[in-house]
């Protein structure tokens, strides 16, 4: 049966007015078998992969663009995690930091805009090239303009590493004293139950249970799903869940199909379709005003945890049913800064940081993109990261924090960080200090939901 | 035995002002890069004019970008909004 108009329509609205895309390409490369004892080799082995399987990424996006008429938005590559390419080298800061600005040189030479993957899995223990591997963190990521890093603090099996939790508190603020506006801590990402497949920056990275090449994508379209929830302003939830249903089953297959055909293409795996929400800064790219459509007066406001759970729970079963890989982190993306709908939340004093994190526990992956004061203690910002951490290890799930402590900052005030990155409001944090839990150290033992065998 | 002639169906959609010649000015451009219009719908909505259209742009003696930056070129002279995408989107994303 041929396609009526009204179906045509249907997808072509979806592309012009409300901002549907493709957000992210991203193709895993694995580097396992780069690893030498000679960085020089290493370095070379690495760049000449990366250079050609990114430009052969573009040129096959592009193609695909012209002929499905949806952009392709980002083009990116995530890597083996760098610690474990590290492992017999040197144990110097400055080993890490050349290997990071090999890695940003290849990355600019293929015309990629984000390179995911330095970073290191360290829930359980850290070893020695681990340990190097964040020290070198802060100098890495702020002389980088493309390298993304990550950390796995955290997993439901091993509990919390409050060794790495604590020193990583250093590390951000570090990181943030030496970027404009504490920037360069939009690049990093640390995660409780990091998945190994995720398409997004900043916390991707080709996992090691991967093969050599692994094509995900990740769709996004908050536009979309605000206006056919707009369009059903008086339907009850039930009806109001099988309509987002319904929608995000057609923008995923458009992914999938995308997905698919880009992975034949360039002749590597496809991986998964990461059904993720996310938005942009774009007006009416907002996950926020998804809720606010639903009825909810203001983001943040009594009733938020419960729409957002319904909205997730329904594109979930949506996007389930159109693929049969879908993976990644598949939860909410509600970072500050990229949402406008959020900013205002902030803004307004509707939504602070606790309800941020309230939202959290049942469907968005994490307190994201959010500002505090720069001078906040190194100590209350593992503090944060360690009760992000913990909803996920208890819930089996994914948790992130990507924090941006701005120097100079008062709570109240807006940075503005530009491009995608967008403006985030600075947020208040508690006064009270948990200096001492933190310097307790050690690891939070895994939880009894771990013991399934 | 003659060679199969493959074929790459893609759906075009205008919309914009109804006013005369529109069709025709679509399928003069599309018989020139030799492309097959394998159906069209179109009415009129208010003074709307909504179409859509499904090519066969197999054998078309130019890419789907060329085609694209040509149809963008008689968008701009008749005040139209114009589209082209390939078929197996509105099949993935409209069928079970």
């Amino acid at each position: 049966m041929r396609i009526s108009v009204e179906e045509v329509f249907e997808t072509v609205g979806m592309t012009l007015d409300h901002h549907f895309d493709i957000r992210t390409v991203t193709l895993g490369i694995n580097l396992k078998d780069c690893i030498d004892r000679d960085l020089g080799w290493l370095i070379k082995q690495t760049q000449g992969r990366i250079v050609e399987k990114g430009q052969l990424l573009n040129h096959c996006a592009t193609a695909l663009e012209q002929k499905y008429g949806i952009p392709i938005t980002n083009r990116r590559i995530s890597v083996t995690p760098v610690s474990l390419l590290l492992e017999p080298l040197p144990r110097k800061t400055i080993t890490a930091v050349r290997f990071a600005k090999a890695l940003d040189t290849a990355a600019r030479k293929a015309d990629i805009d984000f390179l995911g993957g330095f970073g290191a899995l360290v829930h359980k223990g850290v070893t020695a090239a681990e340990a190097n591997l964040i020290d070198a963190i802060p100098e890495a990521l702020s002389e980088t303009q493309r390298i993304c890093g990550f950390l796995n603090l955290a997993s439901t099996t091993a509990g919390i590493n409050m060794d790495a939790v604590a020193k990583v508190g250093h590390i951000i603020r570090d990181l943030a004293h030496r970027s404009e506006n504490g920037v360069g801590c939009a690049k990093l990402a640390v995660f409780a139950n990091v998945p190994e497949d995720n398409p997004f920056m900043a916390g991707a990275h080709h996992g090691i249970g991967e093969p050599d090449f692994s094509l995900n994508i990740g769709i996004s379209g908050p536009g979309v799903v605000r206006s056919v929830v707009a369009q059903n302003p008086d339907c009850d939830l039930t009806q109001l869940s099988e309509v987002i249903k319904r929608t995000v089953f057609k923008i995923t297959r458009a992914g999938e199909l995308i997905g698919r055909e880009l992975a034949g293409l360039m002749k590597v795996d496809f991986g998964i379709v990461d059904i993720s929400l996310a938005p942009t800064t774009v007006t009416g790219d907002s996950v926020a005003e998804i809720i606010e459509a639903m009825g909810v007066g203001r983001m943040g406001s009594p009733g938020s945890t419960a729409a957002l759970a319904l909205l997730i729970d329904a594109v979930k079963k949506g996007g389930a049913m159109a693929s049969g890989n879908v993976g990644g982190l598949s939860g909410t993306f509600i970072p500050v800064s990229e949402d406008t709908g959020m900013i205002r939340a902030v803004r307004s004093g509707a939504l602070s940081l606790d309800k941020l994190e309230a939202l959290t526990s049942v469907c968005s992956v994490g307190l994201d993109m959010f500002a505090v004061p720069g001078d906040t203690p190194p100590e209350i910002i593992s503090s944060i990261i360690a009760d992000e951490l913990s909803i996920g290890v208890v819930n089996n799930k994914t948790t992130g924090v990507r924090v941006v402590p701005v120097p100079g900052a008062k709570p109240g005030g807006i940075v503005h960080f530009g491009g995608l990155l967008g403006s985030a409001p600075v947020m208040k944090v508690s006064k009270y200090s948990s200096a001492k839990f933190i310097q307790r150290r050690g690891r939070v033992p895994s939880p009894i939901l771990a013991l399934r065998n | 035995m003659p060679e199969e002639k493959k074929s790459q169906i893609c759906i075009v959609t205008v919309t914009g002002r109804d006013r005369v010649g529109i069709i025709a000015r679509l399928a003069t451009a599309m018989a020139r890069a030799n492309i097959n219009i394998v159906d069209v719908n179109q009415k009129i909505m208010e003074d709307c004019f909504v179409m859509t259209m499904a090519a066969d742009i197999g054998e078309a003696t130019m890419d789907i970008g060329q085609i694209k930056k040509q149809l963008d070129r008689i968008g701009r002279q008749m005040a139209l909004k114009i589209t082209i995408q390939d078929e197996s989107l509105f099949k993935a994303m409209h069928r079970v």
